[in-house]
């Protein structure tokens, strides 16, 4: 090795003064405060979280379709022996652990710190021509407050109580009262979870500010507003969303702390009995009472409806970046989604009852939030229909990103679409916590949000790594990615419809009466297709609760098509193909002006925005796309006096 | 097959038994045509683009893209319908279960309790009064706290199902003794969340005969899946029968002994 070193490597050691380019490793990679460095953090360790939250979500699928049967060897072999009961098989409990931290891990860990904190930190800078992050120490300490939320959520999973089990709303009393048997009180999986949202939340709060200040102050010269790049501008909602509506839930995440551990009753009310079926005593549960259950929903679902736009909004901003690249033209209606974002990050804080439907709400409160929660419908609408729109015209390269872009379109608008009778009182008597709620916010989220966050990997990787992923194997991630999605979550809204409620570990069992709904006649041609899904009789009446085969089956086609991914991924990081140019895909954002890995500082020239983020197929231009960096022939810079123009009129 | 129950019975809901749930299978079925047309539209605008508009197909894009107004006015007739679901059918039809209750001796009136992980129906006997509950006074025998020296308490009577007759409108009172549960009735399309220290009324009128389950809709521990209940609709005449016989009968003597028990009690 040591005769091997380059003098050029030797040279750099011993060149102290140049702080930038010999930082030791820790400094360089671990406690860097360098934007991209901590969004690639941001991005791995976020990656792990969604493997773990998805492996928390295929023990529970395989509760559902076969509550009867042991949990199969390759999935107990990651957990605890003694949370299965005598048989193997997964017990109330463990489902009610797992759903609770699947729906924490996905939210909290997995999706928000990649869509805002992976491609947000990376992307963001480079977009507006920044340098770094206004604040880069304040990005740091995010990131580590993400991060030691995340062990605090994951190591509760290892104490003797196990994590939270109260689903991932923690409605008091219920979370409150979880594991009240334990000895001591510090150490269960509650008050890890409370204390875990306390840090992801002081986590998010730190980035909120940092993209705030970073996307107002430090645009370089020419970036005006109406030349912001769409992500830009979703990302400045989003960081509003996160700093305006994370600090309820932090205060009713200490409250609750209060009520568990020191017999606070913020959120307890007078009279409590328990039947000492749960981990309570029998008898009158002794706290000084007077507090209110929907205090605490109120304060949750107001920083949980605006979280839904924290995770949708950073995926239809990629897919806004990803889709004009690929289609060669400009995005249809720019002002028209800016403002629609704007208005929909306003509405996002004024919806978040219509959670609470049927809690006994009075006509006044119920009309103001159907109002506001069908209003919300036209902003998204009219987001999605620009998007559509955009492709009228264009000349569609169907590259990997661009066709995970585009699924998006359609999955997302189904989730959309299907929230609409969600907004209504009167329907969610019948839908309120049916599997019709699951189909619809997963439709959203996971072929939705993560289609938006897979293309955004396959669309920036070449500017993060200087290579570019297979195409083949992003071919091979895809398809059986979109069969299988929609093999999950299509039968969730049909057995929904049909009554089946969330949160039944034994899928139905217990229900006969609505288990047993008949779906397809016994020599139906539906029938006889689906009697090809393993756990399914052939030759038998498909019932609604048979779905549930369909569904566990249709996850572990998922899993599979994942391993191309990961294998890409890491592949290529190496040994993927090298990227042609620092602009492979010939966009137009002044991210693609820096050279691929860009180092500290991110630009070799300053970055100048000449003109709007899309102008692609510009009449009168020679090449098909016009960069916003590249003066051309007509690019002006708004907002101050031309330099260029000025010496080239005095000459 | 009505066209205008298309969808529900393409995808299939529930038996219905309640006279205002088939306004509730009505708005949803208004709603998913809104849905589909919607979906059916951008998909076909969708497909045709990703045909007609391929690299292959169409080499050089157009900067300008689509020019007429077409989706404003399709955002227009969006917000018109989505204004006449709203004005014409959510509002009225939400006022008329949260605010309309039904009055008169003619109401069933039941108390419907929660608990981990079961449900207890609370009847209020032939005097149509409930008699107090205390939850200190709760205990294996009086699972809900019944208080014996109330009057009114003296014909009430505990019962495992909801009973209820048919064509007769009812108002459940909704509550729980421990955590939050939730009354779903799938077939009555009702529904309301049991949140301790509070309590919630619902009211419908079923309109058919029958035995079905009743679901728990909130999450309330290891037990939730369990939780299943039933409801029955019996005819005017079997109600008025099985209510006859479960009242307790009146035992002057008993409940004297009672008190003058409780009063030695104190002295």
């Amino acid at each position: 090795m040591g005769s091997g070193t380059s003098t050029a490597e030797s040279a750099n050691e011993h060149d102290h003064d140049d702080h930038h380019h010999d930082l030791p490793f820790i400094k360089k990679y671990l406690f860097s405060t360098d934007h991209k460095i901590i969004g690639y953090q941001y991005g791995i360790t976020a990656l792990i979280f969604l493997f773990i939250g998805f492996y928390l979500m295929m023990v529970m699928r395989w509760s559902i379709a076969s509550p009867e049967k042991p949990l199969p060897g390759i999935l107990a072999a990651f957990l605890n022996d003694a949370w299965l009961n005598d048989e193997g098989r997964v017990t109330g409990d463990l489902y009610n652990m797992f759903g609770a931290m699947h729906g924490t891990i996905m939210v909290f860990l997995g999706i928000v710190p990649l869509a805002f904190g992976a491609f947000g930190n990376f992307v963001t800078p480079l977009q507006i021509g920044a340098p770094d992050m206004a604040f880069p120490r304040l990005n740091m300490a995010s990131y580590w407050f993400y991060f030691l939320g995340g062990v605090t959520m994951f190591a509760s999973f290892f104490i003797p109580s196990g994590a939270a089990e109260a689903g991932w709303t923690m409605y008091s009393p219920i979370a409150t009262t979880a594991q009240l048997d334990e000895p001591n009180l510090w150490y269960t999986g509650q008050t890890f979870w409370l204390i875990g949202m306390i840090l992801l939340i002081s986590s998010s709060l730190l980035g909120a500010v940092n993209f705030i200040t970073t996307i107002i102050n430090l645009r370089c010269r020419g970036m005006t507003w109406m030349r912001l790049p769409f992500f830009v501008w979703a990302m400045l909602v989003t960081g509003f969303l996160l700093l305006l509506a994370f600090p309820p839930l932090e205060v009713a995440a200490l409250m609750q702390l209060m009520d568990r551990l020191v017999g606070a009753s913020f959120f307890i009310p007078t009279g409590l009995n328990f039947t000492g079926a749960g981990s309570v005593d029998a008898g009158l549960l002794d706290v000084a009472g007077g507090g209110s259950p929907l205090l605490y929903q109120h304060l949750f679902w107001f920083l949980a409806h605006p979280e839904v736009y924290v995770l949708i909004l950073p995926a239809i901003a990629i897919v806004g970046e990803i889709i004009p690249a690929n289609i060669r033209k400009p995005m249809w209606g720019y002002k028209s989604m800016v403002y629609a974002v704007m208005v929909l990050g306003f509405l996002a804080f004024i919806v978040w009852a219509h959670h609470m439907y049927l809690t006994g709400m009075g006509n006044v409160v119920s009309t103001f939030f159907q109002a506001t929660t069908v209003i919300i419908s036209i902003p998204s609408v009219i987001l999605l229909t620009c998007l559509f729109i955009s492709l009228w015209g264009g000349s569609i390269r169907f590259t990997v990103p661009m066709l995970w872009a585009l699924a998006f379109l359609p999955m997302f608008g189904f989730g959309g679409l299907t929230g609409l009778p969600l907004a209504f009182n009167f329907i969610d008597l019948h839908l309120h916590d049916t599997y019709y709620v699951i189909g619809h916010f997963h439709y959203i989220v996971a072929p939705g949000t993560i289609f938006g966050l897979f293309a955004g990997i396959y669309h920036w990787f070449p500017k993060a790594t200087g290579r570019m992923m297979n195409s083949k194997l992003g071919h091979m991630h895809f398809w059986p990615s979109l069969v299988a999605m929609n093999g999950i979550f299509l039968p969730m809204m049909i057995q929904g419809m049909s009554g089946f409620h969330r949160r039944w570990y034994d899928g139905g069992l217990n229900y006969e009466q609505i288990a047993g709904q008949v779906l397809f006649e016994k020599d139906s041609i539906f029938a006889k297709l689906l009697s090809n899904v393993p756990g399914i009789e052939s030759g038998k009446t498909i019932e609604m609760i048979d779905l549930n085969h369909v569904m566990t089956f249709s996850v572990w086609i998922l899993l599979i098509g994942q391993f191309p991914f990961i294998f890409n991924f890491i592949y290529s990081i190496f040994k993927g193909k090298k990227a042609e140019s620092d602009n492979p895909w010939k966009a137009t954002t002044i991210e693609w002006l820096a050279p691929n890995k860009p180092g500290h500082g991110n630009f070799l020239s300053e970055p100048i925005a000449y003109r709007g983020p899309y102008e692609y197929s510009v009449p009168g231009h020679e090449k098909d796309y016009s960069p916003q960096f590249e003066r051309g022939p007509d690019g002006i810079i708004l907002g101050e006096e031309d330099p260029m123009a000025e010496s080239e009129g005095s000459e | 097959m009505n066209i205008l129950g298309l969808i529900n019975e393409l995808i299939g809901l529930p038996e219905l038994a309640s006279e205002h749930g088939s306004m509730v299978d009505h708005m949803l079925e208004m709603v998913h045509w809104l849905v589909a047309v919607l979906l059916i539209g951008w998909s076909i605008f969708f497909v045709y683009c990703l045909v007609r508009f391929r690299q292959k197909r169409n080499p050089k894009a157009s900067h300008a893209g689509v020019k007429g107004h077409a989706s404003t006015h399709v955002e227009v007739a969006v917000v018109a319908i989505e204004a006449i679901l709203l004005l014409g059918f959510a509002f009225p039809l939400w006022a008329v279960r949260s605010a309309e209750f039904p009055t008169g001796p003619d109401v069933i009136k039941v108390k419907a309790v929660g608990e981990q992980f079961k449900w207890t129906m609370h009847y209020p006997g032939p005097d149509g009064t409930f008699g107090m509950t205390k939850p200190e006074l709760i205990s294996g025998d009086n699972p809900l706290g019944r208080d014996p020296e109330d009057p009114n308490g003296k014909d009430d009577f505990l019962y495992t199902e909801l009973v209820l007759a048919k064509d007769r409108e009812c108002i459940v009172t909704v509550s729980s003794k421990d955590v939050i549960h939730n009354l779903a009735l799938h077939p009555m399309r009702m529904a309301q969340d049991a949140i301790p220290g509070s309590i919630a009324d619902m009211w419908f009128k079923p309109i058919k005969t029958g035995r079905w389950e009743t679901v728990c809709g909130q999450l309330c521990g290891a037990g939730h899946s369990g939780m299943v209940g039933y409801m029955e609709v019996k005819t005017q005449k079997d109600f008025d029968a099985w209510y006859k016989e479960n009242t307790p009968s009146p035992s002057p003597e008993k409940s004297s002994a009672d008190s003058s028990d409780e009063e030695k009690a104190k002295s």
